[in-house]
């Protein structure tokens, strides 16, 4: 098996994905000639050519808009948005028309449509390339909100976003494109949207994160486990809609403690909704109040600042600690 | 019922005046002000050593990602100099020429690319808006500023920025309708530095010309060589004329290059060939207008010379006044809560302590 970077891992996925099938296309600025701005689709115009990789004008709603026609028409349409902070051009066609079409066409039509985008903070990057706006997207009827949080995973699940018979939202961590490697097999390999893992066992709390917070929670359990003896139950979700709460719900069962890690904002963040189901589903197993390390209510200052902004590994730690001292 | 060729209102020009040797045509050449001429090769060097310095700062890790103005300085500064003080300047995210002529410190600039907040604050009096990233996006802006100066009768114009790119995006061609439904007196720069990162102008329309796109919006259009200022500026105080008369908006073409990267993150050996860069390069529109200075005796070796120099120390004080911000500015992540609303709400404050608390707890 070869080590790859997260960069590579969707590039195998997409290579592959086109060689077993015809109608899926790649499109977005500068995928073809360059590659991508971060080189995700590097190779893929020279092997498939112009036509199913391509370099459009720069228009990102007629991106994805030009794309849900494909999609209506039987294509497999693969978007890139260069960074999640300029989807919101193309926000209006995802919500009024890519999420609707099979509800409002009662299933006539369907939008098997992927649209990759580069999201979160700790690049040193400019205003508009640091956000983590995920919810906008889960909050959405009709899409589906993928994060994978390393190369293996997210070849998988881009894989299966791809065969996936609506449109998915895809969101890829900058911070994590290339800062570790991992084996991924070149054999096919798939994830289910939908379902959430165990990155870490752990019997004395719970904490779930998801995307390129995993590498940092996984930090802070190894604190945990090294200083105070705790063992941290980490649970990555993968996809955030839909939300696989049940095993979260499980996990809190026996640790009783839980902390939910996201560098969203605070509030009407992820944390929100999954302590509301958390509430649902285990309320009478909590032994202290859940509690949150996130983003700031504020726009993601600009990079020499990042950092306060983005919950660090010393933030989750104190979190963790206020909800084992409770 | 005929069908028959509908005749246009409009055509589109095409304006060049220097050559590339410097030689004005004599019936075409602007008759500007000894002053104003070396003061716009002034700005057009000043832009140009100060984003080389840039780059090497980028490059030791000292400043962050940004998008370098070098060879479009003709194209900005020959527009922004028919401005006055009560005109607005509305950029895109490379005209730190253009900015640095309408009064931001070059300072602020580095405390920009270097990451801080802080670098955004535009001085009081200077009215332009800030910088924007997301493509064509402050384009409607522009529209909307000529609206309300032609609201106030004041006879004073809004002028936007944006690159060939831009031309795809919606919010661009919504803007040219409305600045054409509302007769505003805005002035469209389209820079087109031939590509969009990597794609390059023949793909991003079919049109032959982009400021052609001007015609379906009923104003007039006009395409000239960006690298030539006299032709640059000769459009754009006919625009400026335009708008400040009453009659509405512009679009200005200036076809130019972009004779670095897109910005630090890029790497233009992808998509463009060595070929293409040295053939621009003789087109270099600070060598061309310097050309035509010396042979009106307005320049000199000697005067060049000095020029550097006291450029070189502008931008070497500049970053030690930066750097200087910077080390009291990274005491205070705290800011990012500050600005966001005109009154900050009791969650934000509640944050921004908590943030404040925890440095003491570090420090302490």
């Amino acid at each position: 098996m070869a080590e790859l970077t997260m960069v590579e891992a969707i590039n195998l996925a997409l290579r592959q994905e086109m060689e077993k099938d015809e109608s899926v296309h790649v499109m977005g600025c500068d995928v073809g000639v360059n590659g991508g701005v971060f080189r995700v689709t590097d190779g893929l115009c020279d092997r498939f050519g112009e036509d199913r990789v391509m370099d459009t004008p720069l228009a990102e709603s007629a991106i994805v808009g030009m794309a849900t026609g494909m999609a209506v028409k039987g294509l497999k349409p693969v978007c890139e948005m260069q960074f999640s902070g300029f989807s919101y051009f193309a926000f209006h066609q995802l919500e009024s028309q890519a999420a609707r079409m099979r509800w409002r066409t009662r299933g006539r039509y369907q939008v098997p449509m992927v649209v990759r985008m580069p999201y979160g903070g700790g690049v040193r990057a400019l205003e508009h390339h640091s956000e983590s706006r995920e919810v906008y997207y889960a909050h959405t009827p009709g899409l589906k909100m993928v994060i994978p949080s390393g190369p293996r995973n997210a070849r998988a699940l881009l894989v299966s976003a791809i065969r996936d018979p609506d449109p998915v939202v895809f969101f890829e961590g900058k911070l994590i494109y290339r800062s570790f490697r991992e084996e991924v097999p070149e054999k096919e390999e798939t994830l289910p949207i939908g379902e959430s893992r165990i990155a870490r066992d752990g019997d004395d709390l719970t904490v779930v994160t998801y995307g390129a917070m995993t590498q940092r929670v996984l930090e802070a359990a190894d604190v945990l486990s090294g200083e105070d003896g705790v063992e941290v139950e980490v649970i990555d979700l993968l996809t955030l809609s839909p939300l696989d709460d049940a095993p979260v719900a499980e996990s809190v069962r026996k640790t009783g403690r839980l902390v939910i890690v996201h560098e969203a904002h605070r509030s009407f963040g992820p944390g929100a909704e999954l302590i509301a189901r958390i509430n649902e589903k285990a309320f009478y197993y909590l032994e202290a109040p859940v509690q949150r390390v996130t983003g700031y209510d504020t726009i993601v200052p600009y990079f020499a600042r990042e950092q306060a902004y983005l919950p660090s590994v010393e933030r989750i730690v104190a979190g963790a600690r206020t909800a084992l001292e409770f | 019922m005929p069908r028959k060729e509908i005749g246009l209102e409009s055509t589109i020009d095409y304006l060049s005046i220097l050559d590339t040797k410097g030689k004005p045509d004599k019936d075409l050449e602007p008759r500007i002000g000894k002053e104003l001429l070396l003061d716009m090769h002034r700005a057009m060097v000043r832009a140009r050593r100060f984003d080389e310095h840039q780059l090497r700062w980028q490059r030791q890790g000292r400043l962050g990602t940004f998008a370098p103005v070098i060879g479009q300085e003709a194209s900005q500064i020959g527009t922004v100099a028919v401005l006055d003080d009560q005109d607005w300047m509305v950029p895109a995210y490379r005209q730190s020429a253009a900015a640095l002529w309408r009064g931001t410190p070059l300072a602020g600039l580095l405390l920009y690319n270097a990451g801080y907040n802080e670098g955004g604050e535009i001085p009081e009096g200077q009215n332009d808006l800030p910088i924007a990233i997301p493509v064509a996006s402050q384009i409607p802006h522009a529209v909307g500023i000529g609206y309300a100066l032609k609201q106030e009768g004041s006879g004073h114009l809004a002028m936007t920025y944006f690159g060939d790119g831009a031309t795809s995006e919606g919010d661009f061609h919504e803007a040219m309708n409305f600045a054409g439904v509302f007769n505003t007196p805005t002035i469209f720069v389209c820079e087109n530095n031939q590509y969009a990162i990597s794609v390059p102008r023949e793909k991003q329309t079919r049109a032959g010309t982009l400021a052609q796109k001007a015609i379906a919006y009923g104003i007039p259009g006009i395409q000239v060589d960006g690298n030539d200022i006299l032709a640059v500026y000769s459009a754009a105080s006919e625009a400026a004329e335009r708008a400040r008369k009453g009659d509405g908006p512009t679009l200005i073409e200036c076809v130019t290059y972009r004779m670095a990267v897109h910005t630090t993150a890029d790497d233009p050996g992808k998509y463009r060939t060595q070929k293409e860069e040295e053939q621009w390069q003789k087109k270099d529109p600070i060598e061309r207008f310097r050309k035509y200075l010396t042979a009106r005796k307005l320049l000199n070796k000697k005067k060049i010379e000095s020029l550097e120099e006291e450029l070189e120390k502008e931008v070497k004080s500049a970053w030690d006044e930066a750097e200087q911000r910077m080390a009291e500015l990274d005491r205070h992540p705290e800011v990012m809560f500050d600005h966001l609303y005109g009154e900050m709400p009791a969650y934000l404050g509640t944050q921004r302590k908590a943030m404040t608390d925890e440095d003491d707890d570090a420090n302490g």
